[in-house]
Protein backbone atom coordinates (compact mmCIF):
# COMPACT_ATOMS: atom_id res chain seq x y z
CA UNK A 1 0.00 0.00 0.00
CA UNK A 2 2.29 2.51 -0.85
CA UNK A 3 1.46 6.40 -1.03
CA UNK A 4 3.63 8.90 -2.82
CA UNK A 5 2.99 11.14 -0.20
CA UNK A 6 4.25 9.17 2.36
CA UNK A 7 7.46 7.81 1.50
CA UNK A 8 7.87 6.03 5.40
CA UNK A 9 5.12 3.75 4.79
CA UNK A 10 6.58 0.50 4.18
CA UNK A 11 5.99 -2.19 1.33
CA UNK A 12 4.22 -5.53 1.90
CA UNK A 13 5.68 -8.67 0.50
CA UNK A 14 3.69 -12.27 0.55
CA UNK A 15 6.31 -14.20 1.65
CA UNK A 16 4.91 -17.96 1.44
CA UNK A 17 1.49 -19.25 1.23
CA UNK A 18 -0.47 -22.46 1.46
CA UNK A 19 -3.82 -23.97 -0.34
CA UNK A 20 -5.20 -26.88 1.83
CA UNK A 21 -8.64 -28.11 -0.35
CA UNK A 22 -10.18 -31.51 -1.34
CA UNK A 23 -7.84 -30.80 -4.70
CA UNK A 24 -4.53 -30.96 -2.40
CA UNK A 25 -1.74 -30.08 0.92
CA UNK A 26 0.06 -27.55 -1.00
CA UNK A 27 -0.69 -24.66 -3.28
CA UNK A 28 1.82 -26.12 -6.18
CA UNK A 29 -0.72 -29.54 -5.57
CA UNK A 30 -3.75 -26.93 -5.86
CA UNK A 31 -2.43 -25.31 -9.05
CA UNK A 32 -1.46 -28.56 -10.71
CA UNK A 33 -4.92 -29.54 -10.29
CA UNK A 34 -6.66 -26.49 -11.50
CA UNK A 35 -4.39 -26.76 -14.75
CA UNK A 36 -5.31 -29.82 -15.14
CA UNK A 37 -8.84 -28.69 -15.04
CA UNK A 38 -9.72 -30.62 -12.41
CA UNK A 39 -12.83 -29.28 -9.55
CA UNK A 40 -12.86 -30.83 -5.97
CA UNK A 41 -16.92 -30.43 -6.32
CA UNK A 42 -18.99 -33.80 -6.35
CA UNK A 43 -22.13 -35.11 -5.77
CA UNK A 44 -22.28 -36.39 -2.15
CA UNK A 45 -25.01 -38.22 -0.24
CA UNK A 46 -24.71 -37.50 3.65
CA UNK A 47 -27.40 -37.77 5.64
CA UNK A 48 -25.57 -36.10 8.35
CA UNK A 49 -25.00 -33.05 6.42
CA UNK A 50 -28.23 -32.77 4.12
CA UNK A 51 -31.31 -35.48 3.97
CA UNK A 52 -31.02 -34.40 0.10
CA UNK A 53 -27.88 -35.08 -2.03
CA UNK A 54 -26.04 -32.27 -3.17
CA UNK A 55 -22.81 -30.65 -4.68
CA UNK A 56 -19.96 -29.80 -2.99
CA UNK A 57 -16.07 -29.86 -2.68
CA UNK A 58 -15.37 -31.61 0.89
CA UNK A 59 -12.70 -33.33 2.85
CA UNK A 60 -13.09 -37.39 2.85
CA UNK A 61 -14.89 -38.02 6.02
CA UNK A 62 -12.51 -39.54 8.44
CA UNK A 63 -9.38 -37.24 7.13
CA UNK A 64 -6.83 -36.56 9.67
CA UNK A 65 -4.96 -33.54 8.83
CA UNK A 66 -2.68 -33.23 12.11
CA UNK A 67 -1.21 -36.30 13.67
CA UNK A 68 -2.73 -37.15 16.71
CA UNK A 69 -2.38 -35.30 20.16
CA UNK A 70 -3.49 -34.47 23.43
CA UNK A 71 -5.22 -31.66 22.30
CA UNK A 72 -8.19 -33.02 20.55
CA UNK A 73 -8.16 -30.10 17.87
CA UNK A 74 -11.23 -30.07 15.59
CA UNK A 75 -11.23 -29.97 12.19
CA UNK A 76 -11.66 -26.40 12.04
CA UNK A 77 -8.49 -26.18 13.92
CA UNK A 78 -6.35 -28.98 12.18
CA UNK A 79 -7.10 -27.58 9.47
CA UNK A 80 -5.76 -24.25 10.60
CA UNK A 81 -2.80 -25.71 11.96
CA UNK A 82 -1.60 -28.06 8.80
CA UNK A 83 -2.06 -25.06 6.23
CA UNK A 84 -0.06 -22.56 8.45
CA UNK A 85 2.60 -25.25 9.25
CA UNK A 86 3.10 -25.69 5.70
CA UNK A 87 2.96 -22.12 4.86
CA UNK A 88 5.69 -21.47 7.83
CA UNK A 89 7.57 -24.26 6.44
CA UNK A 90 11.00 -22.86 4.74
CA UNK A 91 9.33 -19.10 5.11
CA UNK A 92 12.09 -18.23 6.93
CA UNK A 93 9.66 -16.08 9.33
CA UNK A 94 9.66 -16.28 13.29
CA UNK A 95 6.54 -16.88 14.97
CA UNK A 96 7.90 -16.35 18.56
CA UNK A 97 8.63 -12.79 17.62
CA UNK A 98 7.04 -10.03 19.07
CA UNK A 99 6.28 -8.30 15.50
CA UNK A 100 4.59 -11.28 14.01
CA UNK A 101 0.86 -11.35 14.13
CA UNK A 102 -1.87 -14.41 13.61
CA UNK A 103 -4.46 -13.42 12.45
CA UNK A 104 -7.80 -16.14 11.27
CA UNK A 105 -11.07 -15.38 9.32
CA UNK A 106 -13.43 -17.67 9.82
CA UNK A 107 -17.45 -17.37 9.33
CA UNK A 108 -18.78 -20.18 11.53
CA UNK A 109 -15.18 -21.50 12.77
CA UNK A 110 -16.39 -24.43 15.47
CA UNK A 111 -20.48 -24.21 14.62
CA UNK A 112 -20.92 -27.76 14.28
CA UNK A 113 -20.39 -28.70 18.02
CA UNK A 114 -23.82 -27.24 18.31
CA UNK A 115 -25.40 -29.74 16.68
CA UNK A 116 -24.55 -32.49 18.88
CA UNK A 117 -25.27 -31.06 22.25
CA UNK A 118 -26.99 -28.74 23.95
CA UNK A 119 -25.61 -25.12 24.79
CA UNK A 120 -23.36 -25.28 27.71
CA UNK A 121 -21.21 -22.44 29.45
CA UNK A 122 -18.19 -25.54 28.49
CA UNK A 123 -19.43 -25.14 24.75
CA UNK A 124 -19.63 -22.08 24.36
CA UNK A 125 -16.27 -21.10 25.38
CA UNK A 126 -15.13 -24.16 22.85
CA UNK A 127 -17.24 -22.74 20.04
CA UNK A 128 -15.96 -19.47 20.55
CA UNK A 129 -13.77 -18.44 17.64
CA UNK A 130 -11.25 -16.84 20.16
CA UNK A 131 -10.81 -20.13 21.78
CA UNK A 132 -9.66 -21.60 17.89
CA UNK A 133 -7.62 -18.53 17.63
CA UNK A 134 -5.85 -19.12 21.12
CA UNK A 135 -5.45 -22.81 20.66
CA UNK A 136 -3.58 -22.63 17.10
CA UNK A 137 -1.47 -19.72 18.08
CA UNK A 138 -0.40 -21.71 21.53
CA UNK A 139 0.11 -24.71 19.05
CA UNK A 140 2.83 -22.65 16.88
CA UNK A 141 4.00 -20.39 19.55
CA UNK A 142 2.62 -16.89 18.21
CA UNK A 143 3.43 -14.58 21.37
CA UNK A 144 0.46 -12.05 20.80
CA UNK A 145 -3.03 -11.85 21.04
CA UNK A 146 -4.61 -13.66 17.36
CA UNK A 147 -7.05 -11.17 15.61
CA UNK A 148 -9.66 -13.26 14.48
CA UNK A 149 -11.63 -11.68 11.38
CA UNK A 150 -15.70 -12.92 11.11
CA UNK A 151 -17.14 -10.83 8.53
CA UNK A 152 -19.51 -13.24 6.36
CA UNK A 153 -17.67 -14.27 2.67
CA UNK A 154 -15.11 -11.51 2.78
CA UNK A 155 -13.57 -12.53 6.03
CA UNK A 156 -10.22 -13.83 3.90
CA UNK A 157 -10.00 -10.82 1.89
CA UNK A 158 -10.76 -8.38 5.11
CA UNK A 159 -8.11 -10.74 6.97
CA UNK A 160 -5.13 -9.64 4.18
CA UNK A 161 -6.53 -6.17 4.46
CA UNK A 162 -6.23 -5.94 8.21
CA UNK A 163 -3.03 -7.34 8.01
CA UNK A 164 -1.48 -4.86 5.50
CA UNK A 165 -2.89 -2.02 7.39
CA UNK A 166 -0.93 -3.46 10.64
CA UNK A 167 2.16 -4.17 8.86
CA UNK A 168 1.50 -0.66 7.20
CA UNK A 169 1.74 1.44 10.54
CA UNK A 170 4.59 -0.34 11.46
CA UNK A 171 2.29 -2.02 14.85
CA UNK A 172 4.23 -5.85 13.51
CA UNK A 173 6.46 -6.92 10.90
CA UNK A 174 5.14 -10.24 9.63
CA UNK A 175 1.39 -11.36 9.71
CA UNK A 176 0.40 -15.08 9.38
CA UNK A 177 -3.28 -14.79 8.07
CA UNK A 178 -4.94 -18.08 8.08
CA UNK A 179 -8.55 -18.87 7.10
CA UNK A 180 -10.86 -21.51 7.27
CA UNK A 181 -14.59 -23.13 7.43
CA UNK A 182 -15.95 -26.68 8.12
CA UNK A 183 -19.04 -27.53 6.26
CA UNK A 184 -21.32 -29.24 8.33
CA UNK A 185 -25.37 -29.25 8.51
CA UNK A 186 -26.13 -26.73 10.06
CA UNK A 187 -24.34 -24.07 7.17
CA UNK A 188 -25.41 -26.58 4.39
CA UNK A 189 -29.12 -26.28 6.11
CA UNK A 190 -29.18 -22.28 6.11
CA UNK A 191 -27.73 -22.29 2.29
CA UNK A 192 -30.57 -24.68 1.21
CA UNK A 193 -33.06 -22.40 3.29
CA UNK A 194 -32.09 -19.67 0.99
CA UNK A 195 -32.77 -21.40 -2.04
CA UNK A 196 -29.40 -20.32 -2.95
CA UNK A 197 -27.38 -23.51 -3.66
CA UNK A 198 -27.25 -24.87 -7.09
CA UNK A 199 -28.87 -28.39 -7.84
CA UNK A 200 -25.55 -29.34 -10.11
CA UNK A 201 -21.75 -28.28 -10.41
CA UNK A 202 -22.33 -24.21 -9.87
CA UNK A 203 -21.66 -22.01 -13.32
CA UNK A 204 -20.65 -18.89 -12.26
CA UNK A 205 -21.04 -15.71 -14.88
CA UNK A 206 -23.00 -18.06 -16.91
CA UNK A 207 -26.58 -17.33 -18.66
CA UNK A 208 -27.33 -20.47 -16.61
CA UNK A 209 -26.40 -19.91 -13.76
CA UNK A 210 -28.60 -20.83 -10.65
CA UNK A 211 -26.36 -21.01 -7.41
CA UNK A 212 -23.50 -21.94 -5.65
CA UNK A 213 -21.58 -25.00 -3.98
CA UNK A 214 -20.29 -24.87 -1.14
CA UNK A 215 -16.45 -26.12 -0.37
CA UNK A 216 -14.21 -26.78 2.77
CA UNK A 217 -11.22 -25.90 2.56
CA UNK A 218 -8.24 -23.57 4.73
CA UNK A 219 -5.90 -20.86 2.84
CA UNK A 220 -3.15 -19.04 4.91
CA UNK A 221 -0.68 -15.90 3.41
CA UNK A 222 2.18 -14.70 5.00
CA UNK A 223 3.15 -10.92 4.74
CA UNK A 224 6.03 -9.22 5.93
CA UNK A 225 7.43 -5.71 5.16
CA UNK A 226 10.97 -7.13 5.88
CA UNK A 227 13.09 -6.27 3.07
CA UNK A 228 14.31 -9.59 2.15
CA UNK A 229 11.07 -10.65 0.68
CA UNK A 230 11.29 -7.29 -1.92
CA UNK A 231 11.81 -9.43 -5.02
CA UNK A 232 8.59 -10.99 -4.06
CA UNK A 233 4.61 -10.31 -4.80
CA UNK A 234 3.53 -7.44 -2.83
CA UNK A 235 0.11 -6.60 -1.18
CA UNK A 236 -0.86 -2.92 -3.71
CA UNK A 237 -4.19 -2.13 -2.00
CA UNK A 238 -6.79 -2.63 -0.28
CA UNK A 239 -10.48 -1.41 0.37
CA UNK A 240 -13.61 -2.54 2.22
CA UNK A 241 -17.23 -1.21 1.73
CA UNK A 242 -20.87 -1.96 2.79
CA UNK A 243 -24.22 -1.46 0.56
CA UNK A 244 -26.35 0.03 3.28
CA UNK A 245 -28.93 -1.70 1.16
CA UNK A 246 -29.80 -5.13 2.07
CA UNK A 247 -28.46 -7.93 4.56
CA UNK A 248 -28.64 -11.06 2.67
CA UNK A 249 -29.04 -9.21 -1.21
CA UNK A 250 -26.01 -7.13 -3.00
CA UNK A 251 -26.64 -3.97 -4.34
CA UNK A 252 -28.56 -3.49 -6.98
CA UNK A 253 -25.75 -1.01 -9.10
CA UNK A 254 -22.69 -2.56 -8.00
CA UNK A 255 -21.66 0.78 -6.59
CA UNK A 256 -20.35 0.17 -3.67
CA UNK A 257 -17.83 -2.69 -4.68
CA UNK A 258 -16.96 -0.38 -7.47
CA UNK A 259 -16.27 2.19 -4.30
CA UNK A 260 -13.99 -0.21 -3.22
CA UNK A 261 -12.35 -1.42 -6.25
CA UNK A 262 -11.96 2.77 -7.12
CA UNK A 263 -10.32 3.33 -3.46
CA UNK A 264 -7.76 -0.15 -3.88
CA UNK A 265 -6.91 1.25 -7.67
CA UNK A 266 -6.55 4.44 -5.89
CA UNK A 267 -4.13 3.00 -2.63
CA UNK A 268 -2.00 1.27 -5.24
CA UNK A 269 -1.87 3.81 -7.23
CA UNK A 270 -3.13 2.13 -10.12
CA UNK A 271 -5.48 3.02 -13.54
CA UNK A 272 -7.92 0.47 -14.23
CA UNK A 273 -5.77 -0.28 -16.88
CA UNK A 274 -2.82 -1.66 -14.95
CA UNK A 275 -5.53 -4.84 -13.84
CA UNK A 276 -4.02 -7.55 -15.74
CA UNK A 277 -7.23 -9.84 -14.30
CA UNK A 278 -9.42 -10.07 -11.77
CA UNK A 279 -10.23 -12.80 -9.51
CA UNK A 280 -14.00 -12.46 -8.96
CA UNK A 281 -16.35 -13.66 -5.79
CA UNK A 282 -18.44 -15.33 -8.65
CA UNK A 283 -20.88 -17.35 -6.14
CA UNK A 284 -22.57 -18.14 -9.57
CA UNK A 285 -26.06 -17.10 -7.35
CA UNK A 286 -27.79 -14.95 -10.09
CA UNK A 287 -27.52 -11.82 -7.63
CA UNK A 288 -24.13 -11.93 -6.45
CA UNK A 289 -22.97 -12.61 -10.26
CA UNK A 290 -25.11 -9.19 -11.62
CA UNK A 291 -23.85 -7.19 -9.14
CA UNK A 292 -19.72 -8.25 -9.55
CA UNK A 293 -20.49 -7.86 -13.37
CA UNK A 294 -22.09 -4.05 -12.46
CA UNK A 295 -19.25 -3.15 -9.98
CA UNK A 296 -16.45 -4.54 -12.76
CA UNK A 297 -18.27 -2.07 -15.90
CA UNK A 298 -18.78 0.48 -13.21
CA UNK A 299 -14.58 0.01 -12.68
CA UNK A 300 -13.86 0.24 -16.36
CA UNK A 301 -12.43 -3.14 -16.46
CA UNK A 302 -14.90 -4.93 -18.94
CA UNK A 303 -12.12 -5.94 -20.85
CA UNK A 304 -10.12 -7.61 -17.88
CA UNK A 305 -9.83 -11.30 -17.73
CA UNK A 306 -12.19 -12.31 -15.08
CA UNK A 307 -12.61 -15.88 -13.36
CA UNK A 308 -14.15 -17.10 -10.42
CA UNK A 309 -12.76 -20.07 -9.05
CA UNK A 310 -16.06 -21.30 -7.75
CA UNK A 311 -16.53 -24.18 -10.01
CA UNK A 312 -12.99 -25.85 -8.49
CA UNK A 313 -13.51 -25.29 -4.77
CA UNK A 314 -16.93 -24.62 -4.14
CA UNK A 315 -17.86 -21.43 -2.01
CA UNK A 316 -15.34 -22.15 0.95
CA UNK A 317 -16.57 -19.57 2.81
CA UNK A 318 -13.91 -17.62 5.53
CA UNK A 319 -10.94 -19.39 3.51
CA UNK A 320 -12.26 -18.55 0.07
CA UNK A 321 -10.89 -14.86 0.20
CA UNK A 322 -7.47 -16.46 0.55
CA UNK A 323 -7.39 -19.48 -1.24
CA UNK A 324 -8.33 -17.58 -4.32
CA UNK A 325 -5.84 -15.65 -4.00
CA UNK A 326 -3.55 -17.62 -3.63
CA UNK A 327 -4.00 -19.36 -7.35
CA UNK A 328 -3.67 -15.86 -8.89
CA UNK A 329 -0.39 -14.97 -6.69
CA UNK A 330 0.80 -18.21 -8.63
CA UNK A 331 -1.21 -17.55 -11.91
CA UNK A 332 1.39 -14.21 -11.86
CA UNK A 333 4.43 -16.28 -11.21
CA UNK A 334 3.12 -18.71 -13.91
CA UNK A 335 2.30 -16.20 -16.14
CA UNK A 336 -0.93 -19.05 -16.73
CA UNK A 337 -4.32 -17.28 -15.58
CA UNK A 338 -7.01 -20.23 -14.33
CA UNK A 339 -10.27 -20.54 -16.32
CA UNK A 340 -13.76 -20.29 -14.74
CA UNK A 341 -14.86 -24.01 -14.75
CA UNK A 342 -18.66 -24.24 -15.07
CA UNK A 343 -18.59 -21.44 -17.27
CA UNK A 344 -20.23 -21.39 -20.83
CA UNK A 345 -21.63 -18.39 -22.16
CA UNK A 346 -21.76 -14.84 -20.50
CA UNK A 347 -24.76 -13.81 -18.51
CA UNK A 348 -23.50 -10.07 -19.04
CA UNK A 349 -21.34 -9.94 -21.64
CA UNK A 350 -20.92 -6.23 -22.39
CA UNK A 351 -20.04 -6.50 -18.71
CA UNK A 352 -17.06 -8.55 -17.93
CA UNK A 353 -14.53 -10.61 -19.89
CA UNK A 354 -15.05 -14.23 -18.36
CA UNK A 355 -12.28 -16.34 -19.04
CA UNK A 356 -13.73 -19.26 -20.36
CA UNK A 357 -10.22 -20.92 -21.31
CA UNK A 358 -6.51 -20.96 -19.53
CA UNK A 359 -4.46 -17.55 -20.73
CA UNK A 360 -1.32 -17.77 -21.12
CA UNK A 361 -0.42 -14.13 -19.71
CA UNK A 362 2.95 -12.15 -18.13
CA UNK A 363 0.72 -10.61 -16.10
CA UNK A 364 1.86 -7.94 -13.32
CA UNK A 365 -0.62 -7.31 -10.69
CA UNK A 366 -4.50 -8.78 -10.14
CA UNK A 367 -7.86 -7.21 -8.67
CA UNK A 368 -9.22 -9.71 -5.98
CA UNK A 369 -13.00 -9.36 -5.37
CA UNK A 370 -15.28 -10.29 -2.33
CA UNK A 371 -18.72 -9.80 -1.62
CA UNK A 372 -21.43 -11.08 1.51
CA UNK A 373 -24.12 -11.18 3.55
CA UNK A 374 -24.63 -7.99 5.47
CA UNK A 375 -24.23 -5.93 2.32
CA UNK A 376 -20.13 -5.86 2.82
CA UNK A 377 -17.52 -5.54 0.39
CA UNK A 378 -13.81 -6.11 -0.04
CA UNK A 379 -11.09 -5.52 -2.78
CA UNK A 380 -7.32 -5.97 -3.00
CA UNK A 381 -4.77 -5.94 -5.13
CA UNK A 382 -1.88 -8.02 -5.63
CA UNK A 383 0.97 -6.82 -7.79
CA UNK A 384 4.66 -7.44 -8.82
CA UNK B 1 -0.30 12.05 8.78
CA UNK B 2 -2.05 12.00 11.69
CA UNK B 3 -5.20 14.04 12.00
CA UNK B 4 -6.87 14.85 15.35
CA UNK B 5 -10.09 12.27 16.48
CA UNK B 6 -12.19 13.08 19.01
CA UNK B 7 -15.29 10.88 20.55
CA UNK B 8 -17.96 13.09 19.97
CA UNK B 9 -20.32 10.79 21.84
CA UNK B 10 -20.63 7.44 23.41
CA UNK B 11 -23.61 5.21 23.95
CA UNK B 12 -23.84 2.24 26.14
CA UNK B 13 -26.69 -0.40 26.68
CA UNK B 14 -26.56 -2.67 29.78
CA UNK B 15 -27.95 -3.57 32.69
CA UNK B 16 -31.59 -2.12 31.88
CA UNK B 17 -30.03 1.29 31.41
CA UNK B 18 -29.69 3.28 28.20
CA UNK B 19 -26.86 6.01 28.48
CA UNK B 20 -25.66 8.30 26.32
CA UNK B 21 -22.48 10.82 26.80
CA UNK B 22 -22.97 9.50 30.96
CA UNK B 23 -26.67 10.61 31.52
CA UNK B 24 -29.16 8.08 31.67
CA UNK B 25 -31.85 8.26 29.33
CA UNK B 26 -33.41 5.03 29.51
CA UNK B 27 -34.32 2.32 31.78
CA UNK B 28 -35.94 -0.35 32.53
CA UNK B 29 -35.76 -3.50 34.42
CA UNK B 30 -36.96 -6.93 32.55
CA UNK B 31 -35.54 -9.75 30.25
CA UNK B 32 -33.32 -8.52 26.95
CA UNK B 33 -36.08 -9.07 24.61
CA UNK B 34 -38.34 -7.08 26.73
CA UNK B 35 -35.91 -3.83 27.19
CA UNK B 36 -35.00 -3.48 23.47
CA UNK B 37 -38.70 -3.56 22.57
CA UNK B 38 -39.05 -0.94 25.07
CA UNK B 39 -36.31 1.28 24.38
CA UNK B 40 -37.05 0.84 20.32
CA UNK B 41 -40.54 2.25 21.25
CA UNK B 42 -38.95 5.17 23.53
CA UNK B 43 -37.32 6.57 20.28
CA UNK B 44 -40.88 6.83 18.61
CA UNK B 45 -39.94 5.54 15.35
CA UNK B 46 -42.04 3.56 12.31
CA UNK B 47 -39.04 0.99 11.11
CA UNK B 48 -40.33 -2.16 10.55
CA UNK B 49 -37.39 -4.08 9.96
CA UNK B 50 -36.39 -3.41 13.31
CA UNK B 51 -38.87 -6.31 14.37
CA UNK B 52 -37.21 -9.09 11.63
CA UNK B 53 -33.74 -8.44 13.60
CA UNK B 54 -32.16 -10.65 16.23
CA UNK B 55 -31.13 -9.84 19.32
CA UNK B 56 -27.63 -8.57 18.29
CA UNK B 57 -28.66 -6.42 15.63
CA UNK B 58 -31.70 -5.09 17.66
CA UNK B 59 -28.93 -3.91 20.59
CA UNK B 60 -25.98 -2.74 18.21
CA UNK B 61 -29.08 -0.59 15.92
CA UNK B 62 -30.48 0.86 18.97
CA UNK B 63 -27.12 2.14 20.82
CA UNK B 64 -26.55 3.53 17.54
CA UNK B 65 -29.32 5.02 16.91
CA UNK B 66 -29.30 6.28 20.51
CA UNK B 67 -25.77 7.12 20.06
CA UNK B 68 -26.51 9.41 16.53
CA UNK B 69 -29.93 11.07 17.46
CA UNK B 70 -30.29 14.44 17.18
CA UNK B 71 -26.29 14.95 17.45
CA UNK B 72 -24.91 13.55 14.66
CA UNK B 73 -24.54 15.80 11.40
CA UNK B 74 -25.24 13.68 8.84
CA UNK B 75 -25.37 16.13 6.00
CA UNK B 76 -21.37 16.99 7.14
CA UNK B 77 -20.46 13.11 5.69
CA UNK B 78 -20.83 11.54 2.32
CA UNK B 79 -22.15 8.24 2.31
CA UNK B 80 -18.66 6.64 1.85
CA UNK B 81 -17.22 8.91 4.42
CA UNK B 82 -18.66 6.86 7.89
CA UNK B 83 -17.29 3.35 8.88
CA UNK B 84 -18.81 1.32 11.37
CA UNK B 85 -15.98 -0.89 13.14
CA UNK B 86 -17.29 -2.95 15.98
CA UNK B 87 -16.37 -6.22 18.31
CA UNK B 88 -17.56 -8.76 20.38
CA UNK B 89 -16.65 -12.09 22.28
CA UNK B 90 -19.67 -14.25 21.62
CA UNK B 91 -20.16 -13.89 18.23
CA UNK B 92 -23.61 -14.77 16.88
CA UNK B 93 -23.99 -17.52 19.27
CA UNK B 94 -27.42 -16.73 20.74
CA UNK B 95 -28.92 -16.43 16.99
CA UNK B 96 -27.03 -19.60 15.85
CA UNK B 97 -28.78 -21.60 19.02
CA UNK B 98 -31.89 -20.27 17.77
CA UNK B 99 -31.26 -21.27 13.97
CA UNK B 100 -30.24 -24.61 15.12
CA UNK B 101 -33.50 -25.04 17.04
CA UNK B 102 -35.64 -23.91 14.16
CA UNK B 103 -34.18 -26.77 11.76
CA UNK B 104 -35.83 -29.60 13.82
CA UNK B 105 -39.06 -28.15 11.90
CA UNK B 106 -38.24 -26.02 9.04
CA UNK B 107 -34.44 -24.07 8.75
CA UNK B 108 -35.48 -20.51 8.53
CA UNK B 109 -33.36 -18.28 6.50
CA UNK B 110 -34.77 -15.13 8.51
CA UNK B 111 -32.81 -16.80 11.53
CA UNK B 112 -29.88 -18.07 9.50
CA UNK B 113 -29.24 -14.76 8.06
CA UNK B 114 -28.43 -13.06 11.26
CA UNK B 115 -26.25 -16.58 12.15
CA UNK B 116 -23.27 -13.89 11.09
CA UNK B 117 -22.01 -11.32 13.57
CA UNK B 118 -21.32 -8.34 11.13
CA UNK B 119 -24.86 -8.54 10.18
CA UNK B 120 -25.49 -5.87 12.80
CA UNK B 121 -23.05 -3.45 10.80
CA UNK B 122 -25.63 -3.91 7.88
CA UNK B 123 -28.46 -3.04 9.75
CA UNK B 124 -26.62 0.02 10.96
CA UNK B 125 -25.43 1.13 7.74
CA UNK B 126 -28.75 0.62 5.92
CA UNK B 127 -30.49 2.75 8.60
CA UNK B 128 -28.09 5.63 7.97
CA UNK B 129 -26.57 5.27 4.44
CA UNK B 130 -23.06 4.51 5.66
CA UNK B 131 -21.14 2.74 2.59
CA UNK B 132 -17.66 3.39 4.15
CA UNK B 133 -15.49 0.91 5.32
CA UNK B 134 -16.52 -1.79 7.69
CA UNK B 135 -14.99 -5.03 9.81
CA UNK B 136 -16.49 -7.07 12.75
CA UNK B 137 -13.61 -8.93 14.97
CA UNK B 138 -13.94 -11.41 17.34
CA UNK B 139 -12.23 -11.01 20.99
CA UNK B 140 -12.35 -12.36 24.12
CA UNK B 141 -12.35 -9.35 25.59
CA UNK B 142 -12.62 -5.48 24.29
CA UNK B 143 -9.42 -5.14 22.91
CA UNK B 144 -9.29 -0.78 22.65
CA UNK B 145 -5.56 -0.88 21.36
CA UNK B 146 -6.38 -2.84 18.51
CA UNK B 147 -9.87 -1.10 17.32
CA UNK B 148 -8.23 2.43 17.95
CA UNK B 149 -5.09 1.70 15.44
CA UNK B 150 -8.01 0.50 12.88
CA UNK B 151 -10.12 3.77 13.93
CA UNK B 152 -6.47 5.93 13.64
CA UNK B 153 -5.65 4.10 10.36
CA UNK B 154 -8.21 5.21 8.53
CA UNK B 155 -8.91 8.14 9.92
CA UNK B 156 -5.08 9.29 9.46
CA UNK B 157 -4.96 8.25 5.83
CA UNK B 158 -8.60 10.14 5.23
CA UNK B 159 -10.34 6.83 3.95
CA UNK B 160 -13.46 7.88 6.29
CA UNK B 161 -13.93 10.70 7.96
CA UNK B 162 -16.13 9.48 10.54
CA UNK B 163 -15.92 6.09 12.67
CA UNK B 164 -18.99 4.32 14.94
CA UNK B 165 -16.49 1.75 16.70
CA UNK B 166 -17.08 -0.26 19.60
CA UNK B 167 -18.25 -3.61 21.62
CA UNK B 168 -21.81 -5.33 20.89
CA UNK B 169 -21.98 -8.64 22.37
CA UNK B 170 -25.31 -10.63 23.34
CA UNK B 171 -25.83 -14.50 24.56
CA UNK B 172 -29.42 -15.22 25.79
CA UNK B 173 -30.09 -13.04 28.76
CA UNK B 174 -26.06 -11.48 29.08
CA UNK B 175 -25.71 -8.41 26.68
CA UNK B 176 -23.85 -5.12 26.34
CA UNK B 177 -22.92 -2.49 24.10
CA UNK B 178 -21.10 0.50 24.24
CA UNK B 179 -20.20 2.64 20.72
CA UNK B 180 -17.80 5.38 20.59
CA UNK B 181 -18.48 7.60 17.57
CA UNK B 182 -15.09 9.39 16.44
CA UNK B 183 -14.87 12.60 14.08
CA UNK B 184 -12.17 14.87 13.41
CA UNK B 185 -13.90 18.05 14.53
CA UNK B 186 -14.24 18.24 18.25
CA UNK B 187 -17.13 19.39 19.74
CA UNK B 188 -18.28 21.24 23.10
CA UNK B 189 -18.21 18.04 25.21
CA UNK B 190 -15.96 15.81 23.03
CA UNK B 191 -12.96 14.51 24.46
CA UNK B 192 -9.96 13.39 22.79
CA UNK B 193 -10.37 9.73 20.96
CA UNK B 194 -7.80 6.97 22.34
CA UNK B 195 -7.60 3.34 23.63
CA UNK B 196 -7.08 4.31 26.94
CA UNK B 197 -10.12 6.79 26.77
CA UNK B 198 -12.29 3.90 25.60
CA UNK B 199 -11.01 1.50 28.16
CA UNK B 200 -12.21 4.02 31.05
CA UNK B 201 -15.95 4.87 29.50
CA UNK B 202 -16.11 0.59 28.84
CA UNK B 203 -15.28 0.15 32.24
CA UNK B 204 -17.46 2.71 34.26
CA UNK B 205 -20.75 1.30 32.29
Amino acid sequence: MSNINEVNEPEVFVVADNILSPLGKTTAENFAKLRENISGVKQHTDLAISPLPFFASLFDKDEQFVKADEHNYTKFEQLLIASIADALNGSGVDVRDKKTVLIISSTKGNISLLEDEAITDELKERISLSTSAKLVAEHFGFQKQPIVVSNACISGVLGVVTATRLLCSNQYENAVVAGADVISKFIMSGFQSFQALSAGPCKPFDKDHDGLNLGEGAGTIILSTNHKYAQNIKVKGGSVSNDANHISGPSRTGQELANAIKNALQEANFAPTDIDFISAHGTATVYNDEMEANAIAISGLQKAPVNSLKGFYGHTLGAAGLIESIISIQSLKQALIIPTIGFTEAADPEKVNICAAPIRLKANNFLKTASGFGGCNAAVIFGK
Amino acid sequence: MLTEKHITGFCSINNGIVAKNGPIIFEQQSDLSGLLLAAYQHLQLAYPKFYKMDNLSKLGWLAAEFLLKDTFHKDTYQPEDTGVILTNANSSLDDDVKYWDSIKDVASPSLFVYTLPNIVIGEICIRNHFKGEQAFYIQPEFDTQFIAQQVDYLLDKNIIQACICGWVDVFEQDYKAILFLVEKEKTATSVVFSAEKMSEIFNKK
